[in-house]
């Protein structure tokens, strides 16, 4: 490991650290939700990671088809893959967090409903992906896939601000009367969710790199494969 | 509390596996790149042989 990469992972390392002590121990008690509301934290930035994630592999889509080099469809593959692990956290932690505040574990709310669309639609982009054969062929599929793949990033967020919905919006007014867990924000919320998204998006980064190199690596292979079988 | 609880432990067990399944991918890759590459170096040597 160079020793760019060991500041990189201790940083990323310690604002988890500072993060999750701020959640507990500085982050104040909600008065409706008690200690659950903690969960927030940790779901609004699973969730901005995933979507960022899904921005990168945007970026790395139009890249590749601007370029063919095969490092931007490596980076917007490895992207997926991460925003997808993310975006799972994101739907497990919101879930845990509606049972005791909606008495339910999941509801087919819109923005419940959008988040599950985007779910799918990148699950799809992995198992699609890795069904096509040619490397080329693959790339551009993939490149393409991650276009048009993205508009269910906006509509997902737009999804609670636009329609009516119990999901609530804490950043950000919400035009939906309906919303359950709604609270405000005090100082110390928003100092605790500030640090809590830029160490998420310190932890997206290093996974993001860690994905990469396994698909640089993998694609080295393949190739040395293929020149061994030509020879 | 206890649905904090579950939520902090999906967030770091799936972190910690994740992390760790991409560890084991990296390090089984660079071992196979490192076999190929070994199996293909005596033949390098001798392609050198013949040039001489």
């Amino acid at each position: 490991m160079r020793a760019w990469e060991r500041i990189w992972l201790g940083a990323t390392i310690a604002l988890m650290i500072l993060a999750t002590l701020a959640v507990f121990l500085y982050a104040p008690r909600e008065a409706k939700m008690g200690d659950v509301q903690r969960i927030f934290y940790f779901h609004i930035s699973t969730a901005w990671s995933g979507f960022l994630a899904f921005a990168v592999a945007l970026i790395g889509a139009i890249a590749y088809l601007r370029t063919r080099s095969a490092r931007w469809d490596q980076l917007s593959h490895a992207a997926v893959e991460v925003g997808l692990v993310l975006l799972t956290m994101a739907i497990v932690t919101g879930s845990l967090w509606a049972r005791p505040v909606w008495n339910t574990w999941w509801t087919w709310d819109p923005r419940l409903t959008t988040t599950t669309i985007t779910w799918v639609v990148y699950l799809a982009h992995l198992l699609l992906r890795n069904a096509v054969e040619n490397p080329e062929t693959r790339a551009r599929f993939a490149a393409v896939y991650a276009i048009v793949a993205f508009v269910t990033v906006p509509i997902t967020y737009l999804s609670a601000r636009l329609l009516r919905t119990i999901h609530p919006i804490v950043l950000g007014p919400s035009v939906s009367s309906e919303a359950q867990g709604q609270f405000g924000l005090t100082p110390r919320m928003v100092h605790t969710m500030v640090l809590s998204l830029i160490a998420w998006t310190l932890l997206f980064s290093v996974l993001l790199w860690m994905r990469y190199r396994v698909q640089r690596a993998q694609e080295t292979l393949e190739g040395i494969e293929a020149a061994a079988e030509e020879a | 509390m206890g649905y904090l609880v579950a939520a902090y432990l999906v967030f770091w067990g799936v972190t910690f596996f994740y992390v760790l399944y991409l560890l084991r991918r990296q390090r089984a890759l660079e071992e196979r790149i490192a076999r190929l590459r070994a199996r293909f170096n005596p033949e390098e040597g001798e392609e050198r042989d013949e040039l001489r």
